[in-house]
């Protein structure tokens, strides 16, 4: 048996979740492999190199591989795959995009978004916006599965020296996706997937200008920025904000919940983290029934004053 | 232009759903169903588009048990012109949804697939990929916007780090996500007129393909319980609390 990782980046830095994906492959074997697959990305290779853990790191420079665009991505994965037993992504959008593609062109059946390795071929994966835990057994040879970031351990970034192999790109002349841009949120505030601490808004904002009070809140905290559904439809803030079922899953140390009511696709994205705090103005608001500490009270009141009191 | 859109049956997105004490599933007898709602987020997004004359027919099409009929029948109601129920009494999986939708789409020869990104009973987001895949052709997953110019198409996708905007080859295989567009509301009349459209019913197993299930459930739990906590009464409270008993700041 053997694993194969398909490593995040962009080009310049290794994100945080392939570290993850890492620790999940060595539960399954511990012979792992890292794909490192871009353009310019040496210093990603190298990062890669330097996992504990990791066996080998295979690097593939091309243009067609710099966006990370599914269908050449999905190509090379496949040119590899009868080396592997697991082809291993996190559950990213990235992730999320290639790996079902990839299990297609190989005639078996995705695994996604795991939370738990029982065995080599047997895994735990949340359903019904996590009300429910399903362990399913795969039946195919080769095993593609998408892991939840949160719920494996970081691999140590360092202490590991793996080998490096270049790899030579398999034919594709293909013009399926062609990358015209991209609108990323800046901040410098922690990366909300794998913060120690999270503030959240939700409709009860009100506005974006008002959205502020959590965002000062966030920054005494120095913890990241999440949002409900409700929030990001309204327009308070970006789409990569969204917190829940069908956005991030996150499960920081804290979780402070404001104007949120709580809807199960919400829970669904923050009810593993371990302390969770909530502030409602309506004690009814299902949010309390998860939240460890709970303020009942109007949250243009209190969370300015927690804020300063901080 | 033909645009195909599966559209799944899925547990209302309203309903807590509960775990069998046999654990081999969830409780679906006598539980609210509806259209999945990134479906009903596809066949808008296909309405809009013959709206604006780009598009000619629409057909959805789902797989599951006979009332998906109905499901067929709301987005009838929306404004697709036709259904196909691909009828089985099977559980059928993303990989075998893609090869149904792979053998009607040669059927039909749509240019354009619009399937949501995600069922919200299984969360697989699988099956878009999947289907563009064995058809080898584009995939444009998590769409928020979607333009068609020049024989391509030119889509802003919702990632991890904000939005990403791809040009296409057509034919193509598109997933919608929440921001895409806001479905409208079935009218009372247009239930009517939908009932008149053609809805064709085709046996699953007519169709001579390999539908069996690769991932086995061995079991079904209800998730570890998270008990509620306190209500504190003040900020300072909270802050002495937080510092002092939970020692997260
Ligand atoms: C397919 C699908 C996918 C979805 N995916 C997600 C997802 O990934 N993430 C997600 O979050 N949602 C998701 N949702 C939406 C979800 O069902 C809820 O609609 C959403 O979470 C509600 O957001 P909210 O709590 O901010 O808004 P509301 O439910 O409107 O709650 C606002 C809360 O703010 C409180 N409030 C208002 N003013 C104040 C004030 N001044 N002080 C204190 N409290 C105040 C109110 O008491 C209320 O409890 C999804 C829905 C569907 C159908
Ligand atoms: N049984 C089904 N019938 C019709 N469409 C389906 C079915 N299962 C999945 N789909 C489509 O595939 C999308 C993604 O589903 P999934 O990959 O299961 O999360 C759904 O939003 C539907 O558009």
């Amino acid at each position: 048996m053997a694993v194969l990782v398909v490593a995040e980046h962009d080009n310049a830095v290794l994100q945080e979740a392939t570290l993850n994906a890492v620790t999940a492959a060595l539960e399954i074997d511990s012979n792992v492999s890292v794909l490192v697959a871009g353009k310019g990305c040496a210093a990603v290779r190298d990062e890669a190199a330097k996992i504990s853990g990791v066996s080998r790191v295979l690097v593939c420079e091309q243009d067609k591989y710099e966006h990370q665009l599914a269908e050449p991505l999905a190509g090379l994965i496949v040119s590899l795959a009868d080396d592997y037993s697991h082809i291993i992504a996190a559950a990213t959008s990235q992730g999320k995009n290639v790996l079902p593609r990839v299990a297609a062109l190989l005639d078996v059946a995705p695994i996604s978004d795991i939370t738990d390795v029982v065995s080599a071929d047997t895994f735990v994966r949340p359903i019904y916006a996590g009300n429910a835990i399903a362990t399913v057994q795969s039946e195919d040879a080769i095993k593609v599965i998408t892991i939840r970031p949160t719920t494996f351990e970081a691999a140590p970034a360092d202490g590991g020296s793996a080998q490096t192999d270049v790899l030579t790109a398999p034919d594709d002349s293909s013009d399926y996706s062609r990358f015209v841009g991209e609108e990323l949120t800046q901040s410098d505030r922690p990366e909300l997937t794998s913060a120690r601490i999270v503030v959240s808004g939700g409709r009860g904002m009100g506005s974006s200008e008002n959205f502020q009070i959590v965002e000062a809140l966030a920054d005494k905290l120095n913890a990241a920025v999440g949002a409900s559904r409700a929030a990001v439809d309204a327009g308070y803030v970006p789409n990569d904000y969204q917190v829940g079922q069908t956005g991030k899953v996150v499960a920081p140390d804290l979780y402070v919940a404001v104007g949120i009511s709580g809807a199960i696709q919400h829970l669904a994205g923050m009810k593993d983290s371990k302390v969770i705090v909530a502030i409602n103005k309506d004690e009814e608001a299902p949010i309390f029934q998860v939240a460890d500490y709970g303020i009942v009270a109007d949250l243009f009141d209190v969370v300015p004053k927690l804020t300063e009191s901080l | 232009m033909k645009i195909l859109v599966p559209i799944k049956r899925v547990v209302d997105y309203n309903v807590k759903v509960r775990v069998k004490s046999d654990q081999s599933g969830v409780e679906t007898a006598n539980v609210k169903m509806s259209m999945n709602p990134f479906d009903e987020i596809a066949v808008e997004e296909a309405i809009r588009l013959q709206e604006a004359g780009t598009a000619e027919e629409i057909i959805v099409v789902s797989i599951g048990v006979s009332q998906c009929q109905e499901t067929i029948r709301t987005a009838l109601a929306m404004g697709a012109d036709r259904g196909i129920l691909v009828e089985t009494d099977q559980q059928v999986q993303p990989l075998a949804v893609a090869k149904i939708l792979k053998h009607l789409v040669e059927k039909e020869s749509p240019q354009l697939v619009i399937a949501g990104k995600q069922a919200i009973d299984d969360d697989n987001n699988q099956t878009g990929q999947m289907l563009a895949a064995l058809l080898g052709w584009s995939q444009g997953t998590f769409a928020s916007r979607l333009q068609l110019a020049d024989g391509r198409l030119k889509l802003t996708r919702e990632v991890d780090g904000g939005l990403e905007t791809v040009s296409l080859s057509m034919p193509s295989v598109v997933t919608t996500d929440l921001r895409l567009n806001e479905p409208r509301f079935v009218k009372l009349p247009n239930i009517m007129k939908a009932k008149k459209k053609p809805l064709e019913v085709i046996p699953m197993d007519s169709l001579g393909l390999d539908t069996a299930s690769r991932v086995k459930i061995l079991k079904v739990e209800d998730p570890p319980h998270r008990a509620a906590g306190i209500k504190v009464a003040s900020v300072e409270e909270l802050i002495d609390k937080l510092k002092n008993e939970a020692k997260v700041i």
